[in-house]
């Protein structure tokens, strides 16, 4: 790009190895390029690959010439399939899910396969102004020769509706409902008016949008039904089951624990699964035998929380404790994160902790400990 | 008929059909309508041939079924569920619209319902007997696709020569040949999705189905369902029968309308005499038949018997609409959630067709199905939340359908079933009026009531309980009697709920546990089951009710339903009712309420407070009653709240001196530690209003506040103090409210309490002011003189004595008698 102040400065191929983190069109090129040979169906206008391909993409399998495409996501097949579709019509698509469902992970690998192009994203913020999503001006261009096409900064929607590719917002919610609404227009219309210069930017085909949004704290500022409207919403689930859980967790503590240094042992496992159980069971408003109903606590307690209650644990086992994690280091980072609001919450721990915690087997140390914890 | 390409030329037209396949009911629609067959064999019970005519009756209307059952015993009964879109359905109506008569060939329900009594007597060792009823029925209706699982067996025991044998479904296999994963989709783009008139031959699709089957049974020959060569065998004399009969019309003029699995048998070519063989010797009994209706939520697989379909709303859809099915759907599916006050627009209904169709392309299907309009509905109209979707399965995809079976149709065999109950109880239906008290101890009295429960249960008020005589009494019922009329009717439609006043009764519970939406239903549920001696219903009863509880926030609903659960108890005790499910609920209701009862008390007003003190005094109640004889631990802790409660100052001061009041009941409180929380709640900071609330809770009510006042003088000199020094605009204030308090008593104690208010304040007069003298006197018990009065003492001792047995004075009795009000008060 020439216009400066732009981030989309492409990496040139000597400082891809280099890089802390190559962009998912660059890290699985061989696969796309494998699945773009192999891909016989048709193709939307403005793909790269059909949708069966993409979706292979992102789910994994093996083609018939024998490359093996890795799993990107892994949940069920039907989200996936509907996410793929809706970028094939001309609605766009919305990814809800609680923190570390893996909605951006999602959405930058389905802009990689589909445009092969991941980076014509928009962060959402609570300060992101509407030249992020519309246009800015370069002022030193516009104060010399005045208002003309080079003097506009073009924003990677801009951009996306101009080449045809699939522009990404994050976290849509958290931009100010005004701003948001910038994107009817482009949604509906699939134009953008320059009212200052009297033209406007028409989408080419291939133009879509994925946007990414908390479903938790959906209050920040909730769509507008108008824009709600223009999108398909597909909501990716938290961990199917409890052992791919465990997984998860353990597998991110033990990564974090090295960055941080911390000893942990595979002792700690058992105390990870109950942090996860007690995470699940609260979430689901169910015990894990299915047998009672419990209420949900306002917390989200995602996967990501639970993580972070392990680590921080290991950290009070390590540094205050014999370096084994104990039910009394993981009881009140759990208070805490199912604890949010201090009037409605601590009831239902309470009655998660007399009614589930007091009579399950092998758990009288973790029900003292929470004892301890909430007294 | 020669546009069939049968492989036996003029053979008769064998339609192979998927039970309830709406894409089914249209080819044998357009096959009938081509063939203009002279008689139509369905695969049914031949019982129901009588029955057939009903089909074309104005009142009958689909879901139906043909319900056949043993005459001396309802409770065993199969089911034959018909719908609007059945193939089996359309041929019936075919046939009667034509004037062709019509005839089911399957084996005679009196052989298929005793060779499942057969089964089950070889079983009976083996397996509990709990689903007993019905299963029959259940295995019959349930069989699903094309293949079907046979009528009258156990579903998971293997028997026959085979035994181990795995029942081959041949859905599953054709559709595993064909590179799907589920089998019902399968079958769904490969027959149901053809729309009649897209193909010129209205028989190719029954040829392909029948090669299909016929490769599949080469193979597989009878998939592990040995009964069904009884079957087959019936079938084909039956078809024999028929082509005889209308030899004149040639073979083509015969139809069937069967299975798709037993056409290959059909075409078999088999000995008259090899097929009586197989059928003789097949056990035999008295059976009969009759319509009953049916809902499309019984047609799903889900609930009781289940026909082995889903979705019937969604294929009752795709069987009536007349083109674009997927349109049409989702139009539906919009003005639905429009009722609901969801905002769905047509560019909503717009986005979700084209979503639906692209998603139908991606997984390479002919055209949407249901499983892509959900997922689009999902999507674009529901903003990806599984919640309204439940709405919509409920209300659309199952369906709340209900079928209607005209007057002239044979009674149903919960009527059988009640007559012969009323005979064996002696309990004879009459139109007068008349009271019967029943004693539960006897076994005949508890059959009657568990009976008449069961009734009222099923909405067949025959009997309403009346107030017994005997009052308090466990044991004792009070009915009162009246048969009307429209009690036959009611009858006749709780037979949708089972075939005897049982098994009916049950699944009514259960289908009320499960529509239940408050705690308190699900309580009067489980009240009424027990009585009504349901234990099988109890689980899901049970089960629903520690749900709502689990869910229910409000500690109030909790504290409600406590009560019922405790009495259902002491109910179930008096009954010898296994109870122990129910005390677990009830113990697990007593821990919630004992975790949300003390925020709850919170920040009440008046009104607010004084149900809070009812609930407590509830729960306290019940909490004895739960815990008498059981584990004490439900009991501590609910002390321990009651502590909680009376010593909390935001706590409203009626429920904390109710709390204090029931610990000092129970002695779990100390008297001077009573006095000292009194002393607290009534010290002169306390605003004068909340201080009358509380002693509204401790003495208040008619539950002997008062005789606890006469007997603790030291409580009485604690509230005399404060009344006399609460200032004289406070005193109109709580006037009304202490006013309220000692107005519950009893006159006796009314007088008896002045009268020690007098005298208490006579005893002070000599030393200060009010009632704060009784203290302040240095010997004195509060309430008593300063001085021992040794005259009235002495006139005491011979009574005292004569109690006691310690001195015969038999003369000093009559003497004192007059002096014994004075003693009462003293001693007491």
């Amino acid at each position: 790009m020439t216009v400066p102040g732009t981030t989309a400065q492409q990496p040139t191929e000597s400082t891809a190895d280099a890089l802390l983190r190559p962009h998912a069109e660059d890290a699985f090129a061989d696969e796309l390029t494998a699945l773009a040979l192999a891909d016989d169906r048709q193709r939307p206008v403005g793909w790269r690959l059909s949708p069966w391909a993409v979706a292979t993409y992102l789910l994994g399998g093996t083609l018939p010439d024998g490359t093996v495409i890795t799993p990107k996501y892994v949940g069920p097949r039907r989200i996936v399939e509907v996410a793929v579709t809706t970028l094939a019509t001309d609605r766009a698509l919305l990814l809800l899910g609680v923190p570390g469902t893996a909605k951006t992970w999602v959405s930058e690998h389905l802009a990689a396969a589909v445009s092969g192009d991941s980076t014509l994203l928009v962060q959402g913020t609570a300060g992101t102004p509407e030249e992020a999503i519309r246009y800015g001006w370069n002022y030193a261009r516009l104060l010399a020769h005045g208002p003309s096409r080079d003097a506009l900064v073009p924003s990677p929607v801009m951009r996306a509706m101009s080449d045809g590719m699939t522009a990404r917002v994050e976290e849509l919610t958290r931009i100010p409902a005004d701003v948001q609404d910038s994107l009817i227009t482009i949604l509906s219309e699939k134009t953008l008016p320059v009212p200052e210069l009297g033209q406007e930017v028409q989408a080419v085909r291939g133009f879509n949008l994925i946007a990414t949004a908390n479903d938790r704290d959906r209050g920040v500022n909730d769509l507008s039904s108008a824009l709600r409207r223009r999108f398909n919403t597909v909501v990716l689930p938290l961990p199917a089951t409890p052992e791919a859980e465990v997984g998860i967790v353990s597998r991110r503590v033990d990564q974090l624990g090295r960055a941080l240094d911390l000893p942990g042992g595979p002792e700690g496992i058992d105390e990870i699964r109950r942090v996860v159980t007690v995470f699940r069971e609260l979430r689901d408003g169910v015990t894990t035998d299915g047998r009672t109903k419990l209420k949900s606590p306002s917390g989200a307690l995602s996967t990501a929380e639970a993580i972070s209650v392990v680590t921080n644990g290991l950290a009070l086992a390590a540094h205050f404790g014999d370096g084994v994690l104990r039910p009394g280091d993981v009881a009140a980072g759990i208070l805490g994160a199912v604890v949010r609001d201090p009037a409605a919450d601590r009831v239902i721990w309470q009655e998660y902790v007399e009614t589930v915690v007091r009579e399950r087997d092998g758990w009288k140390d973790f029900y003292r400990a929470c004892r301890e914890v909430s007294a | 008929m020669t546009t069939a390409p049968a492989p036996r030329p003029g053979g008769p037209l064998l339609l192979g059909i998927r039970h309830h396949g709406p894409g089914s009911a249209r080819a044998v629609r357009a096959a009938l309508d081509a063939a203009a067959p002279k008689v139509v064999l369905i695969e049914g019970p031949p019982e129901g041939d009588a029955l057939l005519a009903l089909a074309a009756d104005e009142a009958m209307r689909p879901p139906v079924a043909l319900l056949a059952h043993a005459v001396d015993d309802p409770g065993r009964a199969a089911f034959w569920p018909l719908a609007a879109f059945s193939p089996e359905w359309i041929a019936i109506r075919w046939a009667l619209a034509h004037g062709v008569p019509a005839r089911f060939i399957d084996l005679p329900a009196a052989h298929s319902l005793a060779l499942a009594q057969q089964d089950e007597a070889q079983q009976d060792e083996a397996q509990q007997d709990g689903a007993r009823e019905d299963q029959a029925g259940e295995d019959r209706a349930r069989e699903g696709g094309a293949g079907e699982r046979d009528a009258p067996s156990a579903p998971e025991a293997p028997h026959g020569p085979e035994g181990a044998a795995l029942r081959v479904d041949p859905l599953a296999v054709l559709a595993e040949a064909a590179g799907y994963d589920d089998p019902e989709r399968w079958w769904e783009d490969a027959v149901e999705h053809r729309s009649p008139g897209a193909e010129a031959d209205p028989f190719a699709p029954f040829e392909g189905v029948a090669e299909a089957m016929g490769a599949l049974r080469e193979e597989y020959g009878d998939g592990g369902r040995t009964r069904d060569r009884v079957r087959e065998a019936h079938m084909r004399l039956q078809l024999r029968a028929a082509r005889r009969e209308f030899k004149e019309y040639g073979d083509e003029a015969v139809a069937v309308v069967c299975g798709a699995w037993h056409v290959p048998a059909l075409r078999e070519k088999t000995t008259v005499t090899a097929d009586r063989a197989l059928i003789k010797g097949v056990p035999k009994l008295k059976a009969d038949i009759t319509w009953v209706p049916w809902t499309h939520r019984r047609l799903a697989r889900h609930s009781g018997y289940g026909a082995g379909i889903d979705s019937p709303g969604w294929y009752g859809h795709l069987f009536d609409a007349p083109d674009r099915p997927v349109e049409r759907w989702l139009t539906k599916v919009a003005g639905l959630l429009r009722e609901e006050d969801r905002p769905v627009s047509s560019a909503h209904v717009i986005e979700a067709v084209r979503l639906a169709e692209t998603l139908a392309t991606v997984r390479g299907r002919p055209l949407a199905g249901l499983t892509e309009t959900v997922d689009a509905v999902r999507a674009v109209m529901c903003e990806g939340s599984d919640v309204p979707l439940a709405l919509i399965r409920d209300r659309l995809i199952v369906g709340d359908v209900l079928g209607e079976v005209p007057d002239t149709a044979p009674a149903v065999p919960l009527q059988r079933d009640l007559t012969r109950l009323q005979r064996s109880l002696r309990l004879t239906p009459q139109a007068m009026e008349r009271e019967v008290d029943l004693d539960l101890r006897k076994e005949n009295d508890a059959a009657k009531s568990a009976l008449l429960h069961r009734l009222r249960l099923l909405g067949v008020g025959w009997g309403e309980p009346a107030a017994g005589r005997s009052g308090t009494g466990t044991f004792r019922e009070t009915w009162r009697l009246c048969w009307e009329p429209e009690l036959s009717v009611r009858v006749a439609e709780a037979g949708v709920w089972g075939t005897t006043v049982l098994s009916a009764a049950t699944a009514n519970a259960e289908s009320r546990a499960r529509a239940a939406t408050t705690l308190a239903e699900v309580t009067e549920l489980a009240e009424r089951c027990l009585p009504a001696g349901l234990p099988d219903a109890l689980p899901a009863v049970l089960r629903a009710l520690a749900d709502r509880a689990a869910l229910d926030a409000d500690v109030g609903r909790l504290a409600g339903a406590l009560p019922a659960l405790a009495r259902s108890l002491r109910y179930g005790d008096v009954r010898s009712t296994d109870t122990g499910a129910l005390g677990d609920v009830a113990t697990g209701l007593v821990e919630r309420i004992c975790v949300g009862l003390p925020p709850a008390c919170a920040g009440l007003d008046a009104d607010g407070a004084a149900e809070m003190r009812r609930h407590v005094d509830h729960v306290h109640t019940a909490v004895g009653l739960l815990t008498d004889g059981r584990d004490p631990g439900p009991a501590e802790r609910w002390e321990a709240v009651l502590r909680k409660l009376a010593e909390r100052d935001t706590v409203p001061g009626v429920i904390r001196g109710r709390a204090a009041r029931l610990l000092l009941d129970d002695g779990r409180l100390a008297q001077d530690r009573a006095a000292r929380l009194m002393g607290l709640a009534l010290s002169p900071g306390t605003p004068p209003p909340d201080a009358a609330a509380w002693i509204e809770g401790f003495v208040g009510g008619a539950s002997g506040g008062g005789m606890l006042l006469v007997h603790d003088e030291r409580l009485l000199g604690l509230i005399d103090t404060w009344l006399t020094a609460v200032a004289p605009g406070s005193f109109t204030d709580v006037l009304p409210l202490l006013r309220r308090t000692f107005s519950g008593y009893e006159p006796g104690v009314r007088r008896t309490l002045g009268e020690l208010i007098r005298r208490g304040g006579d005893g002070g007069s000599g030393s200060g002011s009010g009632g704060g003298a009784a203290r302040a006197g240095t010997a004195a018990v509060p309430g008593f003189g300063p001085g021992l009065d040794t005259a009235r003492a002495d006139a005491v001792m011979p009574v005292l004595a004569l109690i006691l047995g310690t001195d015969e004075d038999p003369g000093a009795q009559r003497p004192e008698a007059q002096d014994r009000g004075a003693l009462v008060e003293v001693t007491a």
